[in-house]
């Protein structure tokens, strides 16, 4: 091409150094300020059975009223019931910064009798939400923002059963491990005693290693070794034992977040009895920006590499949900 | 409407309006995502900024110079000739470090602009230049298996006009240039060399040149003034253009201080005194305030155009005929079904010539074969004939020599009496005697 033949690049001349203060670091702040004023975007997906506490977790991280606790459902709605998602959004706001959090909910996961293929609906939503960004991001004429509906992390929450991952758990992890960035959680942690809980998170990381499925922070995804090594430290960690309340209480003069039992209190953001505040610096202060980036460099190319390599002449078909049946 | 937002820190969103979906909601504690601009901002600073100045202006302007002054270094700069025969860009790229931030900056310059005698293809390859970039993101964006995060960018973030500093107006070529370029790139028009023009002189050169762009038309790049934070100042900024600017890689010394300067016997010229010239306010808005802005314009506003007019151009569109909704999907999939169509009947054409040519040169071949045999045949006929010729006179001269022979043992033998019969004679004679 033109202007090609005629260019003569140099190489890059490693580090030059800079005589004086020129400004190249206020190019930072005015980054903050645009994405300040464009405001973000958080899509958080909660799976797990009825009564784990998924709602009240929710409300709890992000201390409001985001979901509204279902009330249980009667005999006939339990039996016929499939799994249907649900997805509120709100718009939350803290010292400046706007984020739209939408929350999608599962209800009805796990509660069948018969619960053999219910991810299918989670994977087909997850996989409408890339197809719907890949629509848009092929227009001609697109949108200057492109409106981001893709899961950007999904909390799995686990019974604290204290034994080990079951079938459904099994089943579950590995086809959306595969598609969206999981975060497991350990629900209704009050129940195990520290040895307990240990044991317990020790067995279902050999199981989630023994099953090939990939939890958030996976390993490949690590950047550098600084990454790697604070990913580490949260690897070893995980599932988070997670308590939830929006109940307060007092405690030594203090107003604290806390679920009141007759034997104590437990004290929701006390690190010595659960891992809530570990998940919620996770999720919210130190990774949310990298499991949007995590969902949208990896997850959402992977998605874009198989859908356009299929010859498929219909853009979102029956055949395409037919090929995506357990995100496989 | 609804809220738009969007992720990834290139593709930023405003909030619009609320839908009855997103209500607002109010926390009751410190929740902690007020972290996120500062989240996002660590990762960008782990991986580096890009940022690509072109330098557009006649040879000898003082583009280098200026750059050089700019960002306080020294680039290896060379002294182009007057002579290039075409307009010619050459990119330089330098990795900067200023505290924790890494900027890869890529200075493109224009050699031999305004040299040539007949100019009127001298935009042309700095049109090429911006467009051969935004192609090579294009197709980036396009591929399959991509990887744009770490794509590194080189499209164009500002393009720096240098106006001669004459005093009058804007030559043509200035005009026709930025015209060209206006929707491709973010123009800021400086002048150059502008301590050689006095205080009033500027002020009515610099009316008469925005007056001129205005009149034709040509968009350059506005200091962006929707944010309260910035928009006073760049307000103000926009009233200034087109900055004049004196660049310096030079140190005089002034009171106690090395400033940089160009000294002069009456007087020295100091590059960052705002009353002697607009040097730190190029700096400020180019750098200091508006270096993402730039950088997101290119990206939500050039570059967009770009591309949907070469998809256009392909044949691409959103909706087909009977104005319903097109797949960029189905399209890809028509065009690519047409192209390998058309790459299947090429390939039987020219397995069809290649056929052909192999049956020519086939009989070609027959035909110089039997022509060979053909010599061969008469050759080994003359041969057998000379050969019986040959034979032929062969036998003859042996006749002869037999008849020679013959001849000869005849004579010989007749000699052979006829001396003995003299030999007898003779004794004969001497016995009677």
């Amino acid at each position: 091409q033109a202007g090609l033949a005629d260019t003569c690049s140099v190489a890059q001349t490693p580090g030059h150094d800079l005589f004086g203060y020129v400004g190249i670091e206020a190019v930072l702040d005015q980054m903050r300020r645009k994405t300040m004023k464009a405001g973000f975007e958080f899509n958080i997906m909660v799976v797990g059975q009825s009564g784990l506490g998924k709602s009240t977790l929710v409300n709890t991280l992000f201390k409001s009223k985001v979901s509204r606790k279902s009330c249980s459902p009667n005999y006939e709605e339990k039996i016929s019931k499939t799994v249907k998602l649900q997805s509120v959004s709100h718009v939350i706001e803290e010292k400046g910064v706007k984020m739209k959090l939408t929350v999608i909910d599962t209800p009805g996961f796990g509660d069948q009798i018969n619960n053999e293929n219910c991810w299918e609906p989670i994977v087909s939503y997850v996989n409408e939400q890339y197809e719907r960004y890949l629509k848009e991001e092929l227009y001609v004429n697109r949108k200057p923002r492109i409106p981001d509906t893709r899961v950007h992390c999904c909390v799995y929450f686990l019974p604290a059963t204290g034994h080990w991952l079951r079938p459904i758990d099994v089943e579950f992890m590995k086809r959306l491990g595969k598609i969206v960035s999981i975060v497991p959680i350990i629900a209704k942690a009050d129940t195990l005693t520290m040895e307990e809980r240990q044991e317990f998170k020790q067995r279902i990381r050999q199981d989630l290693k023994a099953n090939g499925i990939r939890v958030y922070p996976q390993t490949e995804y690590d950047e550098d070794p600084e990454d790697r090594i604070l990913n580490d430290k949260i690897r070893e960690n995980i599932p988070f034992a997670v308590v939830g309340t929006d109940k307060e209480h007092q405690v030594n003069g203090n107003k604290v977040l806390g679920r009141k039992t007759k034997w104590g209190i437990i004290e929701v953001e006390n690190v010595a009895h659960c891992e809530f505040t570990n998940l919620r610096d996770l999720l919210i202060r130190s990774h949310l920006q990298d499991l949007k980036d995590v969902t949208h460099n990896i997850h959402y190319e992977t998605f874009r590499v198989r859908r356009l390599n299929e010859s498929n002449l219909t853009g979102e078909s029956e055949g395409w949900r037919e090929k995506n049946r357990g995100g496989e | 409407e609804k809220w738009l937002l969007c992720c990834p820190s290139r593709h930023q969103a405003i909030l619009q309006k609320s839908d009855k979906n997103a209500r607002p909601l109010s926390l009751s504690g410190h929740v902690g995502f007020d972290s996120l601009p500062h989240q996002l901002v660590n990762k960008s600073t782990c991986q580096g900024f890009c940022f690509n100045i072109l330098c557009i202006g006649e040879t000898g302007i003082g583009k280098s110079t200026l750059m050089d002054t700019l960002f306080n270094t020294n680039f290896e700069n060379f002294e182009s000739s007057h002579f290039e025969p075409k307009v010619k860009l050459r990119a330089q790229t330098y990795d900067l470090q200023e505290s924790n931030v890494r900027l890869k900056l890529t200075i493109v310059n224009t050699v031999g602009f305004g040299d040539q005698m007949n100019k009127q293809e001298s935009y042309q390859h700095v049109v090429d230049y911006i467009d051969t970039q935004f192609e090579s993101y294009l197709q980036e964006e396009l591929k399959i298996k991509r990887s744009l995060h770490n794509y590194h960018d080189s499209r164009i973030h500002a393009c720096l006009y240098f106006i001669a500093p004459s005093g009058h107006s804007l030559k043509s070529l200035d005009l026709v240039t930025m015209k060209k370029l206006d929707s491709k790139v973010n123009i800021i028009p400086v002048i150059a060399k502008a301590d050689t023009i006095s205080k009033s002189e500027l002020h009515k050169f610099k009316i008469k040149i925005m007056s001129e762009l205005v009149s034709n038309g040509v968009q350059i790049y506005q200091f962006p003034t929707d944010d309260e934070t910035v928009s006073k100042i760049n307000t103000a900024m926009n009233g200034i253009l087109p900055f004049a600017v004196v660049g310096s890689s030079e140190e005089v010394k002034i009171g106690n201080k090395m400033v940089k300067a160009r000294q002069y016997p009456w007087g020295v010229v100091q590059v960052e005194n705002e009353n002697h010239c607009d040097f730190v306010k190029l700096r400020e808005m180019l750098i200091c305030v508006n270096m993402e802005d730039l950088r997101e314009q290119t990206h939500t506003r050039h570059y967009e155009l770009y591309r949907r007019c070469k998809l256009e151009e392909m044949g691409f569109t959103d909706t087909n005929p009977e104005s319903k909704p097109v797949s960029l999907q189905e399209t890809y999939e028509a065009k690519r079904h047409e192209f390998l169509g058309d790459l299947q009947r090429r390939e039987e054409e020219m397995r069809q010539m290649f056929v052909q040519r192999v049956k020519e040169k086939e009989t070609e071949l027959k035909e110089a074969e039997r022509e060979l045999q053909g010599k061969f045949e008469q050759l080994k006929r003359l041969h057998s004939e000379e050969k019986s010729k040959l034979d032929e006179k062969r036998r003859s001269l042996e006749d002869e020599i037999n008849t020679f022979s013959k001849k000869k043992t005849a004579a010989e033998l007749l000699q052979g009496q006829s001396f003995n019969t003299n030999a007898n004679l003779k004794k004969d004679k001497d016995r009677k005697k």
